[in-house]
C-alpha cells in the first residue's frame, strides 16, 4: 500500500507535527474564545461570536490592575536577576576561586527544586521575620528564582566567548571600563538578552511561588487562577491571545534580526 | 634598623600587593550580591523551614521547636496518597513528553529546514501566553460531551482507560487522564528544547556514515543518535520530572478531589488550615524525595556535567 509506505517513510515528520498540534491546540482554543459570548460566569462552551470583549478588554474589574502589576514585577525582577546573574555568570566563567563548587550547587540547587517547596520555605522565613506579605515579598522571590537562569543563559555565551579578543582590545590601550563596554558587553548581550527574556517569561507567568508569598496582592496569573472559580470573563482570553501573537511577533522579529546580522557579518 | 628605613617598607608594601589583591577579590565582589540573595532568601528559607516543621504549637498560642520529628510521619501517613499519586502523574506526564518531544526536536533538527525558525517560535511561544489561561482552555477541550470525548468515546478507547482507572465512562476531565495530559502538556517545552539543543549538535555525516556501514534507520538511531542525544534527554526529563512533581495548578484546575497531588495539600495546609509544621514536613519530605530520584538518576545516565 503506497499510503502505509509513504506513513512509515515519514513517521517523524508526521508524528513531530502531531506533537505540534497538541501544542498549539490550547492557543486557538484560547483565541476562539476570545471571540465568544458566553451564556452566564464561565467562558468553556461556545455560545455566539461576539466582539465585546475586544472592545473592552479592560471590562473586567481589577483584570488590567493585575496586569500591569505583573508586568511592573516582572520588569523589576527582569532588571534585578539580570544584573546580578549577569555578574555571577561572569565571576564563575572567567576567574578560578575557592568555592566554585559550592557556588555552582547553590545556583543549581533553585532550578532542582519544585516550585512549591521553595515557595512554602520562603514563606516560613518572611512570616518569622514578620514580613508584610506583597509587591516587596513577591518581587524578592522571583528575583530569587530568576536569578539561576539567567547565570545559566549568560555563562553559555560567556563561555563561548574568545578571552583574546579583549587581550587584543586591552594592547590596543583600550582601558578595562573601555574594553568591558565596547568589547565583552556587545559580545555577551545575546546571552544577556536571553536571560532577561526567560526571567521576564518565568516571572510573569509564576503562579506557585507569587501565590504563597503575595498575601492579598493579586497579579495577572493570581486573577486568572481566582477565576476559575469564581467565573472566567472572556477578557482573559482577550489578554492570552494578545499574548500569544506578540510572544510570535517579538521572537520572529529577533530571529529575522539574528538572520540579517548572520548573513552581513 | 633605623626609623626612616621602615615606613617606606610599610607604604611600598600594600602599594605593590595592593593591585593583586584587588585583582583577586574582584570575582568575590561580582558574585557577593547575587549569592548573598540566594544565601538569604534561598538557602536560610529551608533552614527557616527546617525548624517549622519540627515545631509544635498552634496558631494562637505560638510555635515552639520541640524537636516533635512525629509530625513527620503523621504527615507521611495522612498523605501518602498523594505522594504516590504525583510522584506517578510527573512520572508519567515526563515518560509521554519524551514520547511526544523527541520526534518534533528531532523533527526541528533535521528536517525542518527552512521552516525551523518558524517551528522553533511555535514551541517558545507558548511559554510567553499565561499557562493558567492554556490550562483552562483544557477544560473546554476535554469538556463532557465534546469534540475530544466523543471521539474517544467512538473508538471505545474511554472503555480500555476506564477499566484502567484513568478516566470515567464517558468522561474524562476530573479524572487521572486530565491532569496527566495537562501535566505533559504544559511541560513539553521544558523536554523539546534540550533534546532539540542536543539532537543539533549531532553532526548529519555520522548518519551517513552509519548508512554507509549497512545500518537501518532503526539502527541508526539507536546505536547513533539517541546515545548521543542522551545529555537532552537526561536534563530534559529532569526539567519536565521536577516541576510537575510538585505542581497542582493541574491537578486542581483539572482534576477532582480524587486527583489531588501534595503540592496541593502543602498549598492548603500553608495558606488555608495554617498548620505550618505539618506543610513545612511535607514540602521537606517531596524535597528529599525529589533530590534522591535526582541525584539517583543523574548517576545512574552519567552525565554528571549537568550544571
Amino acid at each position: 500500500m503506497p499510503v502505509l509506505r509513504w506513513i512509515r517513510r515519514n513517521l517523524i515528520v508526521i508524528a513531530g507535527l502531531l506533537t505540534l498540534a497538541y501544542m498549539i491546540l490550547p492557543n486557538i482554543v484560547v483565541m476562539v474564545f476570545s471571540f465568544n459570548k458566553p451564556n452566564g460566569r464561565f467562558n468553556y462552551a461556545w455560545q455566539r461570536f461576539s466582539l465585546d470583549a475586544w472592545k473592552d478588554p479592560c471590562g473586567v474589574a481589577d483584570m488590567c490592575g493585575s496586569l500591569s502589576l505583573s508586568l511592573q514585577i516582572a520588569a523589576w525582577a527582569t532588571v534585578g536577576a539580570t544584573v546580578l546573574g549577569t555578574m555571577i555568570a561572569f565571576a564563575l566563567v572567567r576567574y578560578r576561586f575557592r568555592a566554585r563548587g559550592a557556588i555552582n550547587s547553590l545556583i543549581f540547587l533553585p532550578m532542582a527544586m519544585p516550585e512549591v517547596v521553595m515557595a512554602a520555605s520562603l514563606l516560613t522565613l518572611f512570616l518569622n521575620m514578620g514580613a508584610e506579605l506583597g509587591f516587596w515579598t513577591v518581587l524578592i522571590a522571583h528575583i530569587m528564582f530568576c536569578l539561576s537562569f539567567v547565570v545559566t543563559a549568560v555563562k553559555a555565551r560567556v563561555m563561548s566567548m574568545d578571552p583574546r579578543l579583549e587581550e587584543a582590545a586591552r594592547d590596543l590601550y583600550a582601558g578595562p571600563v573601555q574594553t568591558f563596554v565596547r568589547v565583552t558587553l556587545p559580545i555577551a548581550a545575546p546571552g544577556i538578552a536571553a536571560g532577561a527574556l526567560l526571567a521576564f517569561a518565568l516571572s510573569f507567568d509564576d503562579f506557585i511561588i507569587t501565590n504563597f508569598n503575595a498575601g492579598s496582592t493579586v497579579t495577572f496569573p493570581m486573577f486568572v487562577w481566582g477565576s476559575a472559580q469564581r467565573g472566567t470573563p472572556v477578557q482573559i482570553n482577550v489578554i492570552g491571545t494578545a499574548m500569544f501573537v506578540l510572544a510570535v511577533l517579538v521572537v520572529l522579529a529577533g530571529q529575522l534580526l539574528a538572520n540579517r546580522r548572520k548573513k552581513s557579518a | 634598623m633605623s626609623v626612616t628605613d621602615a615606613p617606606p617598607a610599610k607604604a611600598t608594601g600594600p602599594q605593590i600587593r595592593k593591585p593583586s589583591t584587588r585583582k583577586r577579590l574582584v570575582p568575590y565582589w561580582l558574585l557577593l550580591p547575587g549569592i548573598l540573595w540566594l544565601v538569604v532568601f534561598f538557602a536560610l528559607p529551608l533552614v527557616y523551614q527546617a525548624s517549622t516543621s519540627v515545631q509544635t504549637g498552634s496558631l494562637e498560642k505560638g510555635f515552639e521547636v520541640t524537636w516533635h520529628f512525629a509530625t513527620y510521619w503523621d504527615a507521611l501517613r495522612d498523605y501518602y496518597p498523594q505522594f504516590i499519586r504525583s510522584l506517578l502523574y510527573a512520572g508519567t506526564a515526563t515518560i509521554l513528553c519524551l514520547l511526544l518531544g523527541y520526534p518534533l526536536a528531532y523533527l526541528i533538527a533535521f528536517k525542518a529546514g527552512r521552516w525551523r525558525n518558524l517551528v522553533l517560535v511555535l514551541v517558545i511561544a507558548p511559554f510567553f501566553t499565561s499557562f493558567l489561561i492554556r490550562t483552562l482552555a483544557w477544560k473546554t477541550i476535554l469538556a463532557d460531551g465534546g469534540a475530544v470525548v466523543d471521539v474517544l468515546n467512538t473508538l471505545h478507547v474511554l472503555d480500555v482507560t476506564s477499566w484502567l482507572g484513568w478516566t470515567e465512562s464517558n468522561r474524562v476531565l476530573a479524572t487521572p487522564m486530565a491532569v496527566v495530559c495537562g501535566l505533559t502538556y504544559n511541560f513539553l517545552p521544558f523536554m523539546i528544547l534540550p533534546l532539540y539543543t542536543s539532537l543539533e549538535r549531532i553532526d548529519g555525516r555520522l548518519h551517513e556514515a552509519a548508512g554507509d556501514l549497512y545500518a537501518t534507520p532503526a539502527t541508526t538511531f539507536r546505536k547513533v543518535t539517541f546515545p548521543l542525544s542522551m545529555p537532552g534527554v537526561v536534563s530534559g526529563t529532569l526539567l519536565t520530572f521536577i516541576p510537575a512533581s510538585g505542581d497542582y495548578v493541574n491537578a486542581e484546575l483539572l482534576g477532582s478531589t480524587d486527583t489531588k497531588m501534595v503540592g496541593s495539600v502543602i498549598q492548603t495546609q500553608f495558606l488555608r488550615v495554617l498548620d505550618y509544621p505539618t506543610a513545612a514536613a511535607l514540602s521537606f519530605i517531596l524535597m528529599a524525595i525529589v533530590l534522591l530520584m535526582v541525584t539517583a538518576y543523574i548517576r545512574r545516565s552519567g552525565t554528571e556535567d549537568l550544571v
